[in-house]
């Protein structure tokens, strides 16, 4: 059975003023799946999942060469618009970081940034707000403190709005950047499963630096090393049987 | 184990421990103490330092109240200072009615203050947020030379290009006005807008942007719905303070805003300030004589209005960087 691609890229290579991070990228993940980005600290693997929104490109210096297709579309081509790409692509990063706003005005941001004032009626911003805190398995405990501030929340919390705050927009992808290297472990196991329930609607790319936990929830594994792609397989084949021997001496934690 | 023991068996812990402390810590006692008095003195100077400011401004406004007080506790009309406008301080029957002087100096700041927020902050936002590399820099260099010009130069603007300018653009009479003293407050008070707003801009948390830049959002909604509510207290310290500096400047409005003392109606009217009253009038006066005097009891409620715009300020940056 073959599925829908989600983001290929061509021979990207991308560099920071001098150093080069990525090295002749080619890489293809399929829709609809999750898939982990694993490798030691600096291999390239959370500068290859900037590239797939372009967030990269705040960073003065940043250089790219080759291409990323989301969905079908050339996401360096000149015609792209960065708001609709980030619409259709959107990130969780390391440290939750909810906006100095309202639980509320975090989960409806992306609405109020993508859609004209006129064009939001009250009644279908509530609806974003309950759906999404829902998704998130967020609405019980807050649904009477949606005025407070966001940042006042546990990590947890946050790190779980900011999930819900990408679902108003339907996105395609969700990019993960070691969405739990700051929670507890009960906190990442509970974000955990939320990524599980979500992994049938979207197509998520998860940064980790945890190998247990890219063998949990991942479908698919790559495995990164000097800003090239080492191996690309199923996670379990990834994990029992590496075809690569660098593979082999990472997941069994030779270095690391 | 005391030193002594320690040097007079020639060990030397440091180098036992392979630490390499050994030799400093074997320093002569004389030595010690001299290293402790240089230590002390320098202590004892720096504090000297730090603790002047606050004497010095103790100081001022003691030795300005002092002139004040004989005349603000004996026998001065404080009702008919702050609401008549009659201020004829040399007449055979003397009138002290500041209502005038007052009215002046919060037309010039107000004014200027409608100028210089909406260039201030703006200018703010564009170096912390839109501007990159040279042009930041190159940025911030010329508006910090707009703080290091002489107030009496930017007066010399006023009464020389402004004054023809005005008068040529709004067909009035004179051009030395509330509008001409706003401007040029307005100028002068950008750049501490500036800096200070784009501190607060540039303390708030790069991951913020981050966030709202990868939901979608453009620089300017990034700016409007995150950077503005989150720096909210600083920016508007950055405001009070330049309030501050409007309100107290001399030399600039004394030169530009006409020398009439007058309650003006429209920004077309000339004006004078507190300021420039008591600059102009204190070195005409006797010393001790009611006028001297009631020109420090004006020179003390500028104190106290200066005083309060910052200490507000100062208070509303503290609020800022509790949360």
């Amino acid at each position: 059975m073959s599925r829908p691609q989600g983001i290929r890229t061509d021979k990207l290579s991308l560099w920071y003023t001098k150093f080069q991070a990525l090295v002749d990228v080619s890489l293809e993940i399929d829709h609809g799946r999750v898939t982990g980005l694993i490798g030691p600290s600096g291999c390239g693997k959370t500068t290859l999942l900037r590239s797939f929104n372009r967030i990269n490109e705040r960073i003065e210096g940043v250089r790219i060469e080759g291409h990323v297709h989301i969905l079908g579309d050339d996401i360096y081509a000149p015609e792209v618009d960065l708001v609709e790409l980030r619409k259709r692509v959107g990130m969780v990063f390391q440290r939750p970081n909810p906006l100095p706003l309202s639980v509320r005005e975090n989960v409806l941001f992306g609405l109020r940034v993508h859609v004209p004032r006129g064009e939001l009626r009250r009644d279908e911003l509530n609806h974003a707000v309950e759906s999404s805190l829902k998704e998130v398995g967020l609405w019980d405990a807050l649904k009477d403190k949606l005025g407070q501030r966001a940042t006042s929340l546990s990590l947890e919390q946050q790190q779980k709005l900011c999930i819900a705050r990408l679902l108003p927009l339907r996105p395609e992808i969700l990019l993960m950047d070691e969405p739990c290297s700051a929670l507890d472990p009960s906190a990442t196991q509970r974000v955990e499963e939320l990524i599980r329930e979500l992994r049938d609607r979207y197509t998520i790319v998860i940064v980790t630096h945890n190998m247990a936990q890219a063998r949990r929830i991942s479908d698919e594994c790559v495995f990164m090393l000097l800003g090239q792609v080492i191996e690309h397989r199923r996670t379990e084949d990834l994990f029992l049987s590496p075809k690569d021997e660098r593979t082999a001496n990472y997941v069994e934690g030779r270095f690391g | 184990m005391s030193r002594e023991e320690v040097e007079g068996a020639g060990a030397n812990p440091g180098a036992e421990l392979g630490t390499g402390l050994g030799p400093r810590l074997g320093r002569s006692p004389a030595r010690q103490r001299l290293h402790r008095a240089k230590e002390l003195l320098i202590e004892t100077v720096i504090r000297v330092c730090g603790v002047s400011a606050v004497i010095f401004v103790f100081g001022i406004f003691y030795f300005v109240f002092r002139e004040a007080a004989p005349l603000l506790f004996g026998g001065l009309d404080l009702g008919e200072l702050l609401t008549s406008g009659e201020w004829y301080p040399d007449s055979d029957n003397p009138r002290y009615g500041a209502f005038a002087l007052i009215a002046g100096t919060l037309a010039v700041t107000l004014l200027a203050m409608l100028i210089a927020v909406p260039l201030g902050l703006g200018a703010a936002i564009f170096v912390s947020e839109f501007s990159r590399g040279r042009t930041r820099e190159i940025l911030k260099i010329v508006i910090e030379l707009l703080a290091a010009i002489p107030s009496v130069v930017w007066g010399f603007i006023g009464l020389v290009i402004m004054n023809p300018l005005i008068i040529d653009l709004f067909d009035t009479p004179v051009g030395l006005n509330v509008l001409n003293g706003a401007i040029l407050l307005a100028l002068m008070s950008v750049p501490i807008i500036v800096s200070i707003g784009e501190d607060a801009l540039k303390a708030v948390p790069d991951t913020y942007r981050e966030a709202a830049e990868a939901m979608g959002a453009t620089r300017w909604q990034v700016t409007w719905r995150v950077l503005l509510p989150a720096a909210r207290n600083g920016l508007l310290a950055a405001v009070l303070l330049g309030v501050g500096r409007a309100v107290g400047e001399t030399m600039a409005v004394l030169m530009a805003t006409g020398h009439s003392v007058n309650v003006p109606d429209s920004p077309l009217d000339s004006v004078r300030t507190i300021t420039a009253t008591i600059a102009s009038e204190l070195g005409e006066t006797a010393q001790g004589s009611d006028h001297y005097r009631v020109l420090f009891v004006l020179g003390s409620l500028l104190f106290l209005i200066t005083f309060l715009v910052n200490l507000t300020a100062d208070l509303v940056i503290r609020g800022f960087k509790r949360r």
